[in-house]
């Protein structure tokens, strides 16, 4: 496989709490990899590092490399925004900004970053809505606010957010542990769409889902990867007996 | 219906509430109508027209005293907002540190200083080094009284922004400072504009701080440099006068000073109404 992330003994704290424990992986590159565990192992934190947002966080500290397209990201002479705006991000909760149409929400990141051109808004806001599977649902509505939507809805308009300032690999942060099941498989269609053309990585408590959508899946525990491998030798064959008690629910 | 004990306790509270809600409006509304009814009648254009007559003269206005409230609030405001704001800004966003918490502390015993000590402040610093009452150290001295709830109001509001709205938009590679601008402080807009509108409408009426600052004037304002009348100071020259018509002319300054805090609040409401609820 041809990795898009390279992860090299990478270690992360907040204050004197160390949250992740030398963890080396790769992520396939146009692949859905899970990150799966119990609460608190620090799979969030994990992917938050991956786009340097763990850092934004006050005495949060990482260390190790992250290597995307063989170039570590935490080198000094990168600029964290231009890392955040190649690796997207779609929280556990939806959070439309809530002074915005929906309109403005999907162009925010272009608009912030000084692309006024009218035309090149419009056809970026609709396509990524497409992409979202959002445009049906909203596209007479585009000067509503992006709250008045229903909270899947909400995750989408997120997603076609992130979609909309290009970014390679789009990191998923428990995206649907908020939402009911319909929205939820709606997600997940949608995320094998993408990985066409991204590289996603999801964090995920729901073991199902992971085994549904990932290609890859990480069993990370305490801190930790336990185990790593294709999903179906994980949740088939785990080469670990903590990976197989919590797959089967002995734990978490 | 059974009178049962909860049911009772229930009923006395809810009284109870209601009883002090009237208890708290009472004075609100005997102030707005005695103002009225002793204030209506000597306000016509002549009297918000037109400079002061000397005592004995029929007619005759607050005219200035009504430009000048606007000058020395506007220069009040001008110093006022943006440090209050930015003050405002830097505490919430980068703020958690030492200073940041002593910034805080002080703001808050600021909010609680008499206003006549903003007056000796601007007595101080301003009069006594420029050699003259000026409707700038009547500014200042308003200033003083407005920069700590502003730069309260506004930590308070951003404050209230969740932390998954700044996420998100420094997730998108939006940088720092454009998340500050753009995103936090629309999201906080309607909180900081009320806490700017209530300073204002505070200060507007202070009189204490402009005594011996802005001092007064009979004219029309010839300057920033100079003494200036204002409203609150020239409602308090008239009252403590002997005569009847400058008493009833001090009414009148005083409904008109109520009516413009009003309309102040109203405009401001409207122009910033929320498009999103």
């Amino acid at each position: 496989m041809q990795n898009k992330i390279t992860v090299e003994n990478l270690n992360a704290s907040f204050g004197a709490k160390q949250v992740l424990h030398d963890i080396n992986i790769g992520i396939e590159k146009n692949g859905i990899t899970a990150i799966i565990g119990p609460s608190g192992c620090g799979k969030s934190t994990f992917i938050r590092c991956l786009n340097r947002m763990h850092e934004v966080v006050s005495k949060a500290r990482v260390s190790g490399k992250v290597l995307v397209d063989g170039k570590d990201i935490y080198d000094s002479d990168i600029d964290p925004v231009d890392i955040r705006r190649r690796i997207g991000m779609v929280f556990q909760k939806p959070n439309p900004f809530p002074t915005m149409s929906i309109y403005d929400n999907v162009a925010a990141g272009l608009k912030l970053n000084g692309i006024n051109d009218k035309e090149i808004l419009d056809k970026t806001v609709e396509e990524s809505l497409k992409k979202a599977a959002l445009w049906d649902e909203v596209k007479n509505d585009l000067n509503k606010s992006g709250v008045s939507l229903s909270g899947g809805q909400q995750q989408r308009l997120c997603i076609a957010r992130a979609l909309a300032v290009e970014p390679e690999v789009i990191l998923f942060d428990e995206p649907c542990s908020a939402l009911d099941p319909i929205s939820t498989s709606k997600i997940e269609d949608l995320m094998t769409g993408l990985k066409e053309k991204y590289t996603l990585v999801i964090v995920t408590h729901n073991m199902q889902q992971a085994a549904r959508v990932s290609d890859y899946t990480a069993f990370f525990l305490y801190g930790k990867m336990i185990e790593f491998g294709e999903t179906n030798q994980i949740f088939k064959k785990p080469k670990e007996k903590s990976t197989e008690d919590y797959i089967v629910g002995r734990f978490g | 219906m059974k009178w049962n004990k909860r049911r009772l306790i229930d009923r006395i509270m809810s009284i109870l509430t209601a009883a002090c809600v009237v208890i708290a409006i009472i004075p609100l509304l005997s102030i707005l109508y005695t103002v009225i009814i002793n204030g209506i009648s000597a306000i016509d254009l002549d009297f918000l027209t037109q400079l002061p007559k000397p005592v004995g003269e029929a007619g005759g206005g607050l005219g200035n005293a009504i430009q000048g409230t606007f000058i020395v609030v506007g220069i009040a405001c001008l110093i006022g907002l943006p440090v209050g704001i930015l003050s405002g800004i830097y505490l919430s966003e980068y703020g958690e540190n030492r200073f940041g918490r002593m910034v805080s502390f002080v703001a808050d015993v600021l909010t609680g200083t008499p206003s006549i000590v903003a007056g000796m402040f601007g007595y101080t610093f301003i009069v006594l080094y420029f050699g003259s009452f000026s409707a700038i150290a009547g500014g200042v001295a308003l200033s003083v009284l407005m920069i700590p709830v502003v730069t309260r109001t506004t930590e308070e509001s951003l404050k209230l922004v969740p932390a998954s709205i700044k996420e998100a938009s420094l997730a998108l590679g939006i940088p720092r400072w454009k998340t500050t601008l753009h995103i936090v402080l629309s999201t906080a807009r309607s909180g900081i504009i009320t806490g700017a509108l209530l300073a204002i409408a505070r200060i507007s009426g202070e009189t204490a701080p402009l005594l011996f600052t802005s001092f007064g004037n009979m004219f029309w304002a010839n300057g920033v440099d100079k003494p200036i009348s204002t409203l609150p100071v020239q409602i308090y020259t008239y009252a403590v006068t002997p005569f009847p018509d400058w008493h009833a002319k001090a009414w009148a300054g005083a409904l008109v000073l109520i009516i413009l805090i009003l309309i102040l609040n109203i405009s401001v409401r409207f122009a910033t109404r929320r498009k999103y609820g």
